[in-house]
C-alpha cells in the first residue's frame, strides 16, 4: 500500500477527473439542506393564505411569487423538498430490501423456489412503472403513505433480478465452498458470505435509481394520486399551476426544483458508475 | 429455426405471461381495503339493492375467489372491462373511442424519439468527448431527468404561446371541424378527405407532444446507442474497414450501425412502456384525447374500474410489443436463427 494522500488532495483529484460527479453532490446536499432548513429559511408558512396578494409575480416581497391562493412559492418549494426526497429514498430503500431478499433467496435457495419467485417478478415488471403505481394507488387510495406504497410495489423487481444474477455468479466460488466446509449454516452463509460480495452493483443501482424513484413519485403526486391537494409538494404543485398557465411561475419554479434534483442524482449515479465500473471509465 | 417455430417459443412464454397479468390486476382490485361494489360503483347508487346484485352477479362476487377470477378473465375475454364511474359507459367503449387518438401520438412520439435517440448516440460515439458529445449527452441528461409534464408545459409556454410556431393544446383548433371519422388518425383522415388546412392544422397540434414525448424516451436510447457504438467502434473489423479503404460514413453505417443496433432494439421496446406511461402525464397537459388523458382523468376522479381497465389494456400492448421486438431479432441477428 502506498503512503495515504492527503485528503484534500483526494477530493481535487475526484473533483478534476468527474466534475459531475460532485457537482451532483454539491446540489443534492444543498437540497436536502435547504429542505431541513425550510422552517428557518422560508419567508413564509406554506400553507397560509393571503388572497388580497394571489398570483402574484416574481419580484418584490416574493421572490418567486404567489400561487393562486396567495401563497408564497418559494416557501413552498423549500418545504416540498422534505416531502418528495424523503419519499424518494424511502421508495428506493424498501424496494432494495425486499428485492434484494427475494433476489438472494432465488438465486441461492435455485430449483422451483427460483422458478416460482423470478416468475412472479418477471409478471411485476410486465406493466409500465407508473400505470402500475397508479392502480395501486387507485386502490388503495391517494395519500402520501399509498404513493409510496405503490412505488415500492413496482420497484422491487429490478433488484430481485440483478441480486439474483449476483448470488448466482457468487455462490460458486471457493470461499463459498470454504465456509461450508467449517460448517456454517447455509442462512449465515447467504447472509454473511454471498451477500456481501453482491453489496456494490447493487448500492450504484440504487443511487442511479433514486433520482427516478423522485420523478415517478413527483409524476404520481402529479397525477393527484400522492399528498392532498394543497400539500406543497413538487409534482402536485406543477398540477396546480397548469390552470394557471400563463402565470408561469406556479408551475416553473416547482418543475425546475424536481429537475435539478434529479439531474444531480443523474450525476451522481453516473459517476459512481464510472469509478465502479471500470470498463465504462476508458470511454 | 424456421420462424413459425421461433414465434412459437415466444408464445409459450407470453401467454402465461398474459394471464398473470390479469391475475395481478385482479388482485389489486380484490385486495383492496375498500370493498369491490364501494370501488365500482357511484356513491349515490350504493343504496340501489337492485343495481348492486345485479353487479354482484355480473362479477361473480357471491361465489369463492378462484370463481370470480374465472369470472373476470371470461368477461375480459369478452370485451367485459366494467363500467366507468365517470362517464357511465362500458370501459371497452371509452377505450375503442380514444385508443386512436393516443396510438397516433405514441406513434410519431415514437418515430421523433428513437430518430433522436439513435442520431444523438451515434454523434456522441463518433465525436466522443468532443463538445459536440457533451451536447449531445445534456440534452439525453434532460431527457431522463426534467419531468415530462414540466417539458410539455415549458415547450407549450415557449413554442406556443410565445413564439406561435405550434398549436396549443388539443388535436385540432376549435374553428376548424373534424374530419369524417375513418380511421380515427386525425392526420389520416383529414388527408382521406382531401381537406388539406385541416391537415395542416392537426399536424401543427401533434408537433408539440410529439416533440416532448420523443425527447423523454431519446434519452434512455441515445445512451444505450452511444455505449453500444463505442463498443461496436473499437472493434478490429472496424479497423479493417478503414484499412480497405472504405468511407468513413459507410463503415460507421454499414459495420458499425448495424452491429451496434442489437441491444438499441430492445431498449426500444422497453421504451415504450415509457411511451405508453408518458402519453399519461403529456395528454393530460395537452388536453389530448387518448386514454391517457383518460386515466388522468379516471384516476383524479377516484374512477377505479376504469383504472384498472387501461392498466390492463396497456400491459398487454406493452408485453405485445416485447413480443414484436423478440420477432425482429430473429430478422436482424442471425444468430438467433441459428440457435
Amino acid at each position: 500500500m502506498s503512503a495515504p494522500r492527503k485528503r484534500s488532495s483526494t477530493a481535487l483529484y475526484l473533483a478534476k477527473k468527474n466534475p459531475l460527479l460532485v457537482i451532483g453532490v454539491v446540489v443534492v446536499v444543498g437540497w436536502v439542506a435547504l429542505s431541513l432548513l425550510a422552517p428557518q429559511l422560508a419567508p413564509y408558512a406554506p400553507l397560509v393564505q393571503n388572497i388580497s396578494e394571489r398570483l402574484q409575480p416574481p419580484g418584490g416581497t416574493h421572490p418567486w411569487g404567489t400561487d393562486e391562493l396567495g401563497r408564497d412559492i418559494f416557501s413552498r418549494v423549500l418545504y416540498g423538498g422534505s416531502i418528495t426526497i424523503p419519499a424518494g429514498m424511502l421508495v428506493i430503500i424498501i424496494g432494495s430490501i425486499i428485492g434484494t431478499a427475494i433476489g438472494a433467496v432465488a438465486g441461492y435457495v435455485g430449483g422451483v423456489a427460483d422458478e416460482i419467485l423470478m416468475r412472479v417478478t418477471e409478471l411485476f415488471m410486465a406493466f409500465p412503472t407508473i400505470i402500475l403505481a397508479m392502480a395501486v394507488t387507485a386502490a388503495l387510495g391517494p395519500d402520501i403513505k399509498n404513493a409510496i406504497i405503490a412505488l415500492v410495489v413496482v420497484w422491487w423487481p429490478s433488484y430481485a433480478r440483478l441480486v439474483r444474477g449476483l448470488v448466482l455468479k457468487t455462490k460458486h466460488n471457493e470461499y463459498v465452498d470454504a465456509a461450508r466446509l467449517i460448517g456454517a449454516s447455509e442462512p449465515y452463509i447467504l447472509w454473511r458470505t454471498v451477500l456481501p460480495n453482491c453489496l456494490a452493483p447493487t448500492v450504484v443501482l440504487t443511487t442511479l435509481d433514486i433520482g427516478n424513484a423522485i420523478l415517478t413519485f413527483a409524476g404520481l403526486s402529479f397525477l393527484g394520486l400522492g399528498p392532498e391537494p394543497t400539500s406543497p409538494e413538487w409534482g402536485r404543485m406543477v398540477a396546480v399551476g397548469i390552470d394557471y398557465f400563463d402565470q408561469w411561475w406556479t408551475w416553473l419554479f416547482p418543475g425546475m426544483a424536481i429537475a435539478t434534483l434529479v439531474i444531480a442524482f443523474n450525476f451522481i449515479g453516473d459517476g459512481l458508475r464510472d469509478i465502479f465500473d471500470p470498463r465504462t471509465r476508458t470511454r | 429455426m424456421p420462424l413459425y417455430q421461433f414465434i412459437l417459443r415466444r408464445l409459450v412464454f407470453v401467454i402465461p405471461l398474459l394471464f398473470g397479468i390479469t391475475l395481478v390486476a385482479f388482485l389489486i382490485a380484490n385486495a383492496v381495503p375498500a370493498d369491490p361494489i364501494n370501488a365500482n360503483l357511484p356513491q349515490s347508487q350504493l343504496n340501489n339493492t337492485e343495481l348492486v346484485e345485479a353487479f354482484r352477479r355480473e362479477w361473480g362476487l357471491d361465489k369463492t375467489p378462484v370463481e370470480q377470477y374465472l369470472t373476470y378473465i371470461g368477461n375480459l375475454l369478452q370485451g367485459n372491462f366494467g363500467r366507468s364511474i365517470k362517464t357511465r359507459q362500458p370501459i371497452a367503449e371509452d377505450i375503442a373511442r380514444f385508443l386512436p387518438a393516443t396510438i397516433e401520438l405514441a406513434t410519431t412520439g415514437a418515430v421523433v424519439g428513437v430518430a433522436m435517440g439513435i442520431v444523438l448516440g451515434i454523434v456522441s460515439a463518433v465525436w466522443y468527448n468532443k463538445p459536440i458529445d457533451y451536447l449531445a449527452r445534456t440534452l439525453s441528461l434532460i431527457g431522463v431527468s426534467v419531468p415530462v409534464f414540466v417539458l410539455a408545459l415549458l415547450g407549450l409556454i415557449v413554442f406556443h404561446a410565445q413564439l406561435h410556431w405550434v398549436a396549443g393544446p388539443g388535436r385540432l383548433s376549435a374553428r376548424i371541424a373534424s374530419p369524417p371519422d375513418v380511421t380515427g388518425f386525425m392526420t389520416i383522415d383529414s388527408l382521406l378527405a382531401g381537406q388539406w388546412s385541416t391537415f395542416g392544422d392537426a399536424v401543427s397540434h401533434l408537433i408539440m407532444p410529439s416533440l416532448v414525448l420523443g425527447l423523454y424516451i431519446s434519452g434512455l436510447i441515445s445512451r444505450v446507442t452511444r455505449s453500444s457504438m463505442l463498443e461496436v467502434l473499437s472493434q478490429d473489423y472496424m479497423r479493417t474497414a478503414r484499412s480497405k479503404g472504405l468511407r468513413e460514413r459507410f463503415i460507421i453505417v454499414r459495420h458499425g450501425l448495424k452491429n451496434a443496433l442489437m441491444p438499441v432494439v430492445t431498449i426500444i421496446g422497453l421504451s415504450y412502456g415509457n411511451l405508453l406511461a408518458g402519453a399519461v402525464l403529456t395528454e393530460s397537459i395537452f388536453a389530448w384525447p387518448g386514454i391517457g388523458r383518460y386515466m388522468f382523468r379516471a384516476s383524479t376522479s377516484q374512477d377505479f374500474p376504469a383504472i384498472m381497465g387501461v392498466s390492463l389494456l396497456i400491459a398487454v400492448i406493452y408485453v405485445v410489443v416485447n413480443l414484436v421486438v423478440d420477432i425482429l431479432y430473429y430478422f436482424l441477428d442471425p444468430r438467433v436463427r441459428t440457435a
